[in-house]
């Protein structure tokens, strides 16, 4: 394909997408809309923003993640954020119960559930810079080592606990997109607006970074300082999707995929609108049809990491045929 | 001009490079040779600043690798590993666009795009330009990241195996690329060949490493003789003088 062919499907594609995107979010504000508008919408409104700054930040996150590993199938939560966010609310639980762990102010949550993940994240890059790790993949390694461990360290609270406690947490560990706390946007708007600010300063290292350690070091790229900012802001986002919803696993896998598919161009001026418009359709789109049509029979979460889920088997199946 | 001054490497307890001390002339190709697990691709990287030494210090054109910006030092040294695996899809045109990286930061001005033509032409890839990396042979492939190099317009080129899993024709083509490049653009070329008729017939200088160490270095004529192949390898060569250059047989 000619190049300004290639561009113009690109800008084509993403138009399309924002319009889909678009016409997701108008329908989500208003289908279904009776009574007084002017309490729907501002309710509707702050839940719109919350499932639009997950929908940012798993997008970028992944996106972002998979250029720096330089693999399609991985996401940040290999390294094993959301065990720690599990381990998290399963020692609040055990250590002051469900009733105050609910009743805690949600900012204060937000804030230490950030700083747990940022920290955490902190001493693994440090151990990447120190030499102590050698790459990437061992530093994935121990993710996913220490991530087996919070998970047992988990359960062990999690036995411990009174059974209903344990009811009230189960709840608390799935992603939940009925339920955003719209309380805490602003400061999950401050943080997502910093890591893009922060980003965008760097974005013409990301399509470098894509070509691997060497190409990226023999075309002049600082390619640790970079691989562990990136690494920062990666953590920041998904601390801020984490904090607002819960672990999502497969979600995205499948946003990032689906934009590598429908976008035929692999530079990140593309990549990644096109992976935030795809999320903001699933996730707004989803939520919309869940709660409108179907009445909320069903978590949009278990959709969305079923056919995460499905797509992830389906993409590794295509590759080995490969 | 490239310095290696007492430079060593070791992986764990295997000493890869051991203090290695050499003086790569500017100018031409020179090769380095030697047999399996001599340090030659360790070398080069160190060189490139892939691969961090141990001890010592490597200057490319007076530029030390280890303190010297990453981005100026890519204006002045390319290099062309042997995996070149991608992760992403990218056109023949992109890959030779990322040569221009080293001097615009991603914003590519009248002159970066004269250039990525130019690299693309010389590599004859312009017919090619618009078409997928996977959609090509491994040997239009290998000329795509060429093409790279070339366009990254550097005063020193290093490339670690670049003949390996070309065939006949298209090595010799590969070679005789990089001749041309370095007489016409006046560049110097690094290469690591296992080939030594190919070193023989197209460097201008080679190098030959052993265990780590520069077991010894000349010209083609100095090098490709019977008695310095058979010490460096350990098996019997002869040496026939066909159209005044030095062929190396080895077949036992």
């Amino acid at each position: 394909m000619r190049r300004e062919a290639r561009d113009r499907r690109g800008r084509g594609v993403i138009g399309l997408l924002a319009l889909v995107a678009l016409l997701a979010m108008v329908a989500f504000m208003v289908v279904g809309a009776h009574g007084n508008w002017g309490f729907v919408l501002p309710f509707r409104a702050g839940k719109l923003a919350a499932l639009l700054l997950v929908a940012y930040a798993v997008a970028v996150s992944t996106v972002l993640f998979q250029t720096i590993t330089g693999n399609r199938i991985l996401t940040p939560s290999i390294i094993g954020f959301d065990a720690l966010y599990i381990l998290l609310q399963s020692a609040l639980v055990l250590a002051i119960g469900s009733a105050a762990t609910t009743a805690l102010d949600p900012r204060v949550m937000f804030v230490v559930e950030m700083a747990a993940m940022v920290g955490f994240s902190l001493v693994l890059y440090r151990l990447l810079f120190s030499g102590a790790i050698r790459n990437l993949f061992h530093l994935m390694l121990v993710g996913i080592v220490l991530g087996v461990l919070f998970r047992s360290l988990s359960t062990v609270f999690q036995r411990v606990i009174d059974p209903t406690e344990f009811v009230v947490l189960q709840d608390r560990l799935f992603a939940n997109f009925n339920s955003v706390d719209t309380a805490l946007l602003g400061v999950a708007a401050l943080v997502v607006g910093l890591v893009t600010a922060a980003g965008a300063t760097m974005f013409h290292a990301f399509d470098v970074m894509a070509l691997g350690r060497d190409q990226a070091i023999a075309l002049g790229v600082d390619h640790r300082r970079v691989t562990v900012r990136i690494l920062v802001l990666v953590t920041l986002l998904v601390s801020v999707s984490t904090a607002l919803v819960g672990p999502v696993t497969f979600f995205g896998l499948l946003v990032a995929n689906l934009a590598y598919m429908l976008v035929p161009d692999a530079r990140h001026t593309r990549t990644l609108p096109a992976a935030v418009l795809v999320a903001v359709i699933c996730l707004v789109g989803g939520q919309m049809l869940l709660e409108r049509v179907l009445d909320y029979s069903t978590a949009l979460s278990i959709v969305i990491e079923f056919a995460g889920g499905l797509f992830f088997i389906l993409f590794l199946l295509r590759e080995a045929v490969r | 001009m490239i310095e290696i001054a007492n430079v060593s490497k070791s992986y764990g307890k295997s000493l890869v490079v051991d203090g290695l001390s050499l003086t790569l002339p500017k100018g031409g190709i020179t090769s380095i040779i030697g047999p399996n697990g001599a340090g030659k691709s360790t070398l080069l990287s160190m060189i490139a600043r892939l691969v961090d030494p141990d001890g010592g210090r490597i200057a490319v054109g007076g530029l030390d690798v280890a303190t010297t910006r990453g981005d100026l030092l890519a204006r002045h040294l390319a290099v062309l590993r042997q995996d070149n695996h991608l992760a992403m899809r990218l056109t023949v045109r992109d890959l030779v666009t990322f040569g221009r990286y080293p001097y615009g930061k991603g914003r590519l001005g009248p002159e970066d795009v004269a250039q990525i033509g130019r690299a693309l032409s010389y590599l004859g890839l312009t017919e090619l330009a618009d078409r997928f990396l996977d959609e090509l042979s491994g040997g239009q492939r290998q000329r795509a990241f060429v093409a790279m190099v070339i366009c990254q317009d550097t005063d020193y080129m290093l490339f670690d195996e670049p003949l390996n899993n070309l065939d006949i024709g298209n090595a010799v083509a590969m070679m005789k690329l990089l001749t041309r490049a370095t007489r016409e653009l006046g560049k110097t070329a690094v290469v690591v060949l296992h080939d030594i008729n190919f070193a023989s017939r197209y460097s201008d200088h080679i190098v030959a490493m052993r265990d780590g160490r520069l077991h010894s270095q000349g010209t083609p004529a100095e090098m490709i003789t019977p008695e310095v192949l058979r010490d460096l390898y350990g098996t019997a060569f002869e040496v026939r003088d066909i159209g005044g250059h030095r062929v190396a047989v080895y077949y036992g």
